[in-house]
């Protein structure tokens, strides 16, 4: 592991700098981290009396559950809907600003804003405009014989979810293809365009390929944040609802441990959670170590 | 035919910089001219506007005998060397030096001929399936030649190719890409700001300053005959010694030190008088003018000598084996000087 | 001039308008309905240009709240999202540039372990150990308070990687001249090191802010009386009338309280917030 080649030689000094966070990394990251792992192998009885150690018995019976299966499969849709709308719009607007010459600050300024807003609000600002009763866009849709209701069907509530939650995740990855587009040499494009590739035939054959490190790191990312994240816009909107049409898996965790007080099941839950954020950083970080460097 | 005629071509950016003023050249069709200056004088300016990646704000530049002011750059049959390559990273060397041809249409047999043809030139067939990362300098430098001529364009330009090479490698580079234009035969425009390259890669040099030309000609007449003192400080190394100097009735005087005597054909009053290194001479005792010796450099093959006449620095070129001392006598030979105008520097003919 | 494309020029502008407008429109619609009274919305159909209302809406919110929803004056959620924000970031980057300082500056045993042990936080994102954690802190009788809501949230792998990182490119010869020159460790932390990292602490002051601010989940477990309310946690319960109605043109108004400050910050400070985004994800 990387150090400068001159150190200082102190002995107590770095412990003593370590110290805070290492206490609290400690205190509220590992120790409950091991106890979420030890909670998963017991179950307690119905009266909250007594536990016993039950092996890989939750585990099991959360592969039987339909409500945990549906979870699954809930998420299977979300995560990767939220992916590919933000991460797909981030590209349109990246590109299309790529090519301006002037005004290019201006709409920046203008499309990197929503990353600020909370995943809270921005679902309750959705879930307004999306009103079966009051809101514009079901209003709308009346207009070509759409009938929206989030609150009773399902598609709809998944929609809803879906774009309350891509709708700032957008700004986040259009900075970064915006950054991964300017460190493409302009150099290359110009050789590419004496070479005779117009701009569409430049963008697939040249700036796609170039882009692929940060649309794959963005996809990563993005997965993360539509699994994890994403947690206050189904709490704050549909509530897992309607029939568990939304209720992804880490809604459920909550749910199940903190208001069904189901202690084994969520732990089980949230160790199942764990392993998929440890999958899904090492390849992050195997990926970008990987990053081909031009 | 690929002759180019740049006609009173100007860049003017947004905010009034002149990048180039009224600039004109023809370019005959298979020649090798060398853009050179400093940096900022409009070279890449104006090799950039030849190539269509700048508009042009006023003139016309024309390939052939077609205005192309208007042309986008993949219509006008060039071909452009970059200073940083530019190759395609994810693309083998095969697929960089294909892409142009395939995005034109050309069918698969004849890429295949051409590929093979330019890389048995270049030397580079060994690296066809490897990728731009894995090739030195001087291998890249050569590939981005070969992505030029696979495609037989009307022009080459180049910008600055060989900045990046370490000084041997430029070298060999400079004489492979000579003895390759020779071959080919096309029409080339070529930018540097080292003044060497210059000289040597050029069939004539075009010297730009502030964005105009301040000379045009062959190399060795731009070196003989420098048109101004710009041109004649910048070509040419060890640099021409500069010295205001006093001329009356026909004697040319640097402080007060008569340096040259009886010359027709110049003026009484002051100018700038221009001597080269290899032209000033030691004399013997008695003869020409007194010069302090201040440092000497050795380079080897030559020796520099750096010193002053009345306090006005001149460098001598002198072979290595000649005697010296710390004060000497120095003689110029009086055909050998040049004149130029003392506040505009422009040559005086005689 | 690459190529001369102009409709391909006007495409773009008009797909960035487009992306503009559709970012804007429910944030426009908000506003909008945070200036309008409690009735104008029977009509229907929510309206699309501003009413009279907005000052009385938002001085009532801010001092009196909506006692019908349980929620508290939005001045004291404000105050509560301000202090848990600034604390989370002043605490974070504190911690984080200590320890990376210790990490990068020292060598001494368990150096990485304690590297590893930091790293592993950023695979324990809180969803992952809700319920644990939340009793760690409630046996520390930590419920209900500032501590509480700000203490776990510290420690931090992303900013002690950035300042890790930053560190390793500052240049050996620094530390050794400053050696030479009779400085001490935390001399040369205070004097030579901290001036240099300023910029990287402004940005990461940026993007922990908005973090702190809008941090959801935590507040939601850790505060039982609405007395430590965040903003962005109490919206939910203003739109979470059982029966009745929400009374939208109040919630809009919390909506755009709560979302104003991180947008000033990142408006603001734009040049600084994108500098920390992309720093902090290398």
């Amino acid at each position: 592991m990387q150090t400068k080649r001159t150190v200082f030689g102190n002995r107590l000094l770095p412990y003593a700098l370590l110290l805070p966070q290492i206490a609290v990394t400690v205190v509220f990251f590992l120790w409950p981290a091991a106890q979420a792992v030890l909670q998963s192998f017991q179950r307690e009885d119905a009266f909250g009396l007594s536990t016993t150690w039950v092996g890989l018995a939750n585990y099991a019976d959360l592969l039987q559950e339909p409500t945990y299966l549906n979870s699954l499969k809930v998420t299977a849709i979300f995560a990767p809907a939220v992916t590919l709308l933000s991460v797909g719009l981030g590209l349109v607007f990246a590109v299309s600003l790529d090519r301006l010459v002037r005004g290019g600050r201006v709409y920046a300024a203008l499309l990197v804003w929503p990353y600020a807003v909370a995943p809270a609000v921005a679902g309750i600002m959705w879930w307004f405009l999306f009103n079966p009763t009051i809101g514009l866009l079901p209003y709308l849709l009346a207009a070509i014989g759409y009938r929206w209701d989030h609150a009773l069907q399902p598609t709809d509530a998944m929609i809803l979810v879906v774009i309350a939650a891509s709708w700032k995740q957008v700004s986040y990855n259009f900075l970064f293809f915006m950054a991964g587009l300017q460190a493409i040499p302009k150099s290359m494009i110009e050789a590419a365009a004496i070479d005779g590739a117009g701009p569409v035939k430049r963008f697939f054959t040249i700036v796609f390929p170039l882009l692929s490190p940060t649309t794959f790191f963005l996809a990563v990312i993005n997965l993360v944040y539509a699994m994890f994240d994403t947690f206050p816009v189904i709490h704050a909107t549909t509530g897992g609802n309607p029939a568990q049409s939304t209720n992804i898996l880490v809604y459920k965790v909550f749910v199940d441990g903190f208001i069904g007080l189901n202690l084994g099941s969520s732990a089980a839950q949230s160790v199942v959670l764990m392993a998929i954020v440890v999958a899904l950083t090492v390849i992050q970080f195997k990926w970008v170590e990987r990053k081909v460097t031009y | 035919m690929s002759a180019i005629e740049i006609a009173a071509v100007s860049k003017v950016y947004a905010g009034g910089v002149r990048a180039v003023s009224d600039v004109s050249l023809s370019i005959a069709d298979g020649e090798f001219i060398v853009l050179v200056g400093p940096s900022g004088c409009g070279k890449s300016t104006l090799l950039r506007m030849i190539a269509g990646l700048e508009t042009i704000t006023s003139g016309t530049v024309s390939i052939g005998s077609r205005v192309v002011n208007e042309v986008d750059p993949a219509a006008r049959n060039i071909a452009m060397v970059f200073q940083n390559y530019a190759l395609y990273p994810h693309m083998s060397v095969y697929d960089n030096l294909a892409y142009g041809l395939r995005n034109r249409g050309v069918p698969k047999a004849d890429i295949d001929t051409r590929v093979a043809e330019a890389a048995r030139m270049l030397e580079i067939e060994p690296f066809l399936q490897r990728k731009p990362k894995q090739l030195s300098g001087g291998q890249r430098q050569r590939v981005a030649m070969g992505r030029a001529i696979v495609r037989k364009p009307d022009a080459f330009l180049f910008d600055e190719p060989l900045s990046n090479l370490d000084a041997k490698l430029r070298v060999s580079m400079r004489g492979e890409i000579r003895q390759l234009q020779r071959r080919l035969g096309v029409t080339s425009v070529y930018v540097t700001h080292d003044q060497l390259e210059a000289m040597t890669l050029a069939d004539r040099i075009v010297v730009l300053n502030g964005g105009r030309i301040e000379q045009v000609g062959r190399p060795l007449d731009v070196y003989h005959c420098p048109a101004s003192t710009f041109v004649a400080s910048f070509i040419g190394s060890p640099a021409m010694n500069l010295a205001d100097a006093e001329v009356t009735g026909g004697a040319v005087a640097i402080g007060g030190q008569t340096i040259a005597s009886g010359m027709a054909g110049i003026e009484d009053g002051r100018l700038t008088v221009g001597l080269r290194a290899e032209d000033i001479h030691p004399a013997a005792s008695g003869t020409g003018v007194p010069f302090s010796v201040r440092y000497v450099e050795e380079l080897g093959a030559q020796r520099l000598v750096h010193g002053s006449v009345e306090g006005r620095h001149l460098t001598m070129a002198l072979l290595p084996d000649l005697p010296l001392s710390d004060e000497m006598r120095v003689l110029v030979a009086a055909d050998r000087l040049h004149f130029f105008e003392s506040g505009s520097g422009r040559r005086l003919s005689r | 001039m690459i190529d001369r494309h102009p409709w391909l020029d006007a495409l773009a502008h008009a797909v960035l308008i487009a992306g503009i407008l559709i970012v804007a429109f429910p944030v426009y619609v908000a506003v909008i309905a945070s200036t309008h009274g409690p009735n104008d919305f029977m009509s229907g159909l929510v309206p699309l240009l501003p009413g009279g209302e907005m000052v009385a809406n938002y001085r009532s919110m801010l001092t009196d709240g909506l006692s019908s929803s349980g929620a508290p004056p939005l001045g004291g959620m404000m105050w509560n999202s301000l202090v848990m924000a600034l604390s989370i970031a002043f605490g974070k980057i504190v911690i984080s540039i200590l320890s990376a300082y210790a990490i990068v500056y020292f060598r001494f045993p368990f150096r990485a372990v304690a590297f590893w042990m930091i790293f592993v936080t950023l695979m324990l994102p809180v969803e992952v150990r809700i319920v644990p954690t939340f009793k760690v802190v409630a046996d520390l009788g930590l419920l209900d308070s500032y501590a509480g809501l700000t203490i776990p949230l510290i420690a931090s792998a992303t900013a002690t990687f950035l300042f890790r990182q930053f560190f390793l490119t500052v240049p050996d010869e620094l530390m050794e001249a400053a050696r030479i020159d009779g400085a001490g460790p935390l001399k040369f932390f205070r004097d030579i090191l901290l001036p240099l990292s300023r910029t990287n602490i402004a940005a990461l002051f940026v993007i922990l802010f908005i973090y702190g601010w809008n941090q959801y989940l935590w507040p939601l477990m850790v505060t039982t009386t609405s007395q430590h309310y965040t903003i962005v946690m109490g919206i939910k319960r203003m739109s979470d009338v059982a029966d009745a109605l929400p009374q939208w043109n109040v919630v809009m108004t919390t909506v755009v309280l709560a979302m104003l400050p991180p947008v000033i910050v990142v408006v603001g400070m734009q040049r600084l917030f994108v500098k920390g985004l992309i720093e902090t994800e290398k």
